[in-house]
């Protein structure tokens, strides 16, 4: 079965003109929204269904950089393509031992009241992580994208093992972040978190 | 290729539009005495059904059998309105999958009284094109999860409409704005009808719509500001009259009819005090008038909480979005209760600019809805909406743990494919839940069906693989495909929807849609006519036991011979005459009820006449 990259008419590479994209997404579905195939049989109204769906799929695969870094990495390791499967890859045991110092303070925050040094120290370590965050998306979406798009089939699975590293401590950053951001109660609001994590 | 016609199926108000052929626009169909919006409201008389303004007129005449607000019931269960019912004065039962109202001596479902108020909006476009109209687009708010929009399809066919789309409310909107004529931008629509609330946001670009992000309450409007008013209102009611109400022993809390008038006082009361910094009440109750000035302020002050609620959504709607207030270059304003001044100051501040409000609140949905009719019909071709599904999909896994398989703010349509196979060797049945919701727990979700994948050949656990396919349609309905990967077969799937109507059950209603028919128009004036008579008779009764001691001999045989003159005409079949005895026994009582009211006045006010408080209160 052909890939998103094939519904899009594009080859399998990272680097994506996010302004082309959009261009053949709103141009695909002119030709496959249900919409426009009112009055056609049932079956092409069931083909046109399929496809615009399939348009859907792909374009929301492909739109966003680290999105298509994960879409890019089940395709090359061939399993199924779950819409909406979380991936929970392990996260990287450097990074697990750096942050042992965080996960104290967070158990001791959890334990306890949050008083105004515990809080300040927090909020500087959360701002930290958030700065390490937005940079290894940055990676991913920039140089990590480009050297796999470079790379030759010799080069391509230490290119892919970076991808899926780096994909493994966004993951874990992210969890970290949530987890400060709940002990600070800075998501009194929000009280949906079942999609924070994938 | 037949019209198909937009409706807006809504808490307070329905409407139905279409688009003009030759100016391209669409317009509202209005009825034969020009009015464009249809009261949701139907009740239940013992001479037939009443729609719209007619029926409105019963509210407070026959609660318990005059039905307003059912959307908030649509596709709904027991255990999600039980908590609602004690405010509504008709009488509504728990059934399988759904609940009933038991009205009129009769039992019918939400989506029955819904049809009610469709087939009045089919036949007014019937009336308008001269022929039959089989066809409709129908919005319905953009939370609206699977159960409900499937309620609404429902009511369509029991009305006799194939409902070819379901369009949310808050696009629908910004299609009627044509805000693709501005070219390029971001767009929030920000959606507070009767019952309900929207936020959505868009990006338009070369005639595209494309919804980034939705979010809402399905239980929260203008309905809920009018209930905080009216308790209010009963409480100052009780404070003030207390020795009123305790010597002849009323419960206005448990009284219907009072409720209802409260009700409709204090919707009232709230609309003028959009345009107006304050407003009196004067409401006649059985032993004493009750009157107050009441501010702006006042009713702010009540309905802050509720207006606040609604920024949550937004704010998760643009986090949703990924975007900041400061990147959406219009917010746009839809539903009767954006006319509130609180609710236009709270959005502006959390957007930070002015919202559009061109278009009549009331009415952009349904244009809204006209346009995509036409874009169905092939009518328009530049234009097209990409919407998304407001909750996520999943099934229930191991432990009662949701696996996502579509994410909230998905582009629909779109599908995705889970393999299932058996855990127990010679397994031939595999069970599914499908919920949809944001909570990790199934219970905690909304549960929409349970499917059974039958016929499954006996094999060793593990071995068989059917493919699921779930497949959300542009109307946001789930479908659901199982195949066995293995023989390539279909898999024969049965389906039980925790919520909603039986096949069966629509085809019985569909059916018994006719024996409900709709009073003819003869007799919908008659008992009109007669139901004025009736509160007339029944005002002029309660006067003469409350104020009997202000009327003279003379006109209290003058009032007694009107009296008498009216019950006449109302036993015979002829409703001009009830109409004129109805008027002259209102001529006959003028007097009477001038004098109570400066009573009133005086007893509320100390020793100032009535004319001077109209004066300087500044009353409406």
């Amino acid at each position: 079965m052909s890939d998103y990259f094939d519904t899009f008419g594009l080859e399998r590479r990272l680097e994506i003109d996010a302004a082309a994209l959009q261009r053949r997404f709103y141009e695909l579905s002119r030709q496959w929204h249900p919409d426009f195939h009112q009055r056609a049989t049932p079956a092409e109204q069931a083909r046109a269904l399929e496809a615009s769906a399939r348009v859907n799929a792909a374009y929301r695969a492909l739109r966003d950089p680290v999105v298509r870094v994960e879409y890019l990495i089940r395709l090359e390791e061939g399993r199924e393509t779950k819409e909406g499967a979380t991936v929970k890859p392990k996260a990287p045991p450097a990074l697990l031992a750096e942050m042992f110092e965080i996960q104290e303070a967070l158990e001791e925050a959890r334990a306890g009241a949050v008083d105004d040094v515990t809080r300040t120290t927090l909020v500087t370590q959360r701002e930290g992580l958030r700065q390490r965050l937005a940079g290894t998306e940055a990676a991913l979406a920039g140089p990590l994208s480009v050297a796999w798009d470079r790379a030759t089939p010799d080069e391509r699975p230490a290119a892919l093992g970076a991808l899926k590293e780096a994909l493994a401590t966004r993951a874990y950053l992210r969890t970290v972040i949530d987890d400060l951001e709940a002990v600070l109660g800075e998501r009194a609001e929000e009280t949906h978190v079942a999609h924070r994590r994938h | 290729m037949s019209r198909i016609v937009g409706i807006d199926l809504g808490t307070t108000n329905s409407l139905v539009a279409y688009v003009d052929d030759r100016s391209g626009l669409p317009v509202v169909i209005p009825d034969a005495d020009g009015r464009r919006l249809l009261p949701s409201v139907v009740a239940f008389t013992p001479d037939g059904v009443l729609v719209g303004d007619a029926a409105r007129r019963q509210l407070a005449r026959r609660p318990t059998d005059t039905v307003y607000s059912v959307k908030r019931l649509m596709g709904r269960g027991w255990d999600d309105v039980k908590d609602d019912l004690r405010h509504l004065p008709f009488r509504v039962l728990p059934a399988e999958g759904t609940v009933k109202l038991a009205v009129g001596g009769r039992e019918v479902t939400p989506p029955e009284v819904s049809a009610i108020v469709l087939r009045a909006l089919k036949e007014r476009a019937e009336a308008h094109f001269g022929h039959p109209i089989d066809r409709a687009v129908v919005t319905v708010p953009a939370y609206f999860n699977d159960s409900q929009r499937q309620a609404t399809k429902d009511a369509g066919r029991i009305a006799g409409l194939d409902v070819v789309r379901i369009v949310n409310e808050p696009t629908a909107a910004s299609l009627a704005y044509g805000l693709h004529r501005l070219g390029q931008g971001t767009i929030a629509v920000y959606d507070l009808g009767g019952g309900t609330f929207d936020i959505s946001i868009l990006r338009v670009k070369d005639g595209i719509f494309e919804v980034l992000a939705t979010n809402g309450d399905t239980h929260l409007g203008g309905d809920d500001f009018d209930r905080v008013v009216q308790l209010w209102l009963l409480e100052d009611i009780q404070s003030r009259h207390h020795a009123a109400l305790d010597r002849d022993c009323v419960d206005l809390a448990r009284d219907n009819e009072a409720m209802q008038e409260l009700r409709l006082a204090a919707e009232a009361a709230k609309v003028r005090l959009s345009s107006e910094e304050r407003t009196t009440l004067t409401l006649p109750f059985e032993g004493f008038t009750y009157h107050r000035a009441i501010t702006r302020a006042e009713v702010e002050r009540l309905i802050e909480p509720l207006v606040t609620r609604t920024l949550g959504p937004c704010r998760q709607a643009l986090a949703d979005a990924g975007l900041t207030p400061a990147d959406i270059d219009q917010v746009v304003l839809v539903g009767g209760s954006t006319r509130v001044p609180l609710v236009r100051r709270r959005v502006q501040e959390l957007f930070g600019k002015m919202p559009h409000s061109q278009l009549d609140p009331d009415e952009v949905v349904a244009l809204g809805a006209a346009v995509q009719a036409q874009i169905l019909a092939g009518g328009i071709t530049d234009m097209l909406l990409l919407d998304v599904t407001p909750l996520s999909l999943g099934i229930e896994t191991l432990g009662g743990i949701v696996s996502v398989l579509i994410a909230r703010n998905t582009t629909i349509p779109t599908s995705a494919r889970e393999m299932f196979t058996t855990s127990v060797d010679g397994q031939t049945v595999v069970d599914l839940h499908v919920v949809q919701g944001e909570r990790e727990l199934a219970k905690d979700c909304r549960s929409l069906a349970r499917f059974e994948l039958r016929g499954i050949d006996p094999m060793p656990a593990g071995m068989p693989k059917i493919e699921v396919t779930f497949l959300i349609d542009a109307n946001g309905i789930l479908q659901v495909q199982a195949r066995e990967q293995r023989t390539g077969k279909a898999a024969s799937i049965e389906v039980k929807p925790t919520y909603g109507l039986t096949e069966a059950d629509v085809e019985r209603m569909v059916e018994e849609s006719f024996t409900y028919a709709e009073a003819d128009v003869e007799t919908r004036l008659l008992i009109e006519a007669r139901n004025e008579a009736d509160t007339v008779l029944t005002h002029v009764e309660r006067a003469l036991r409350q104020a009997g001691a202000l009327v003279g001999d003379d006109e209290r045989r003058r009032v007694d011979g009107a009296v008498a003159a009216l019950r006449q005409a109302r036993a015979g079949t002829d409703r001009d005459v009830i109409r004129e005895r109805t008027t002259d026994l209102n001529h006959a009582t003028e007097p009477l009820a001038e004098r109570m009211m400066d009573a009133a006045l005086k007893g509320a006010l100390g020793t100032r006449r009535a004319d001077e408080v109209m004066r300087s209160g500044g009353a409406s």
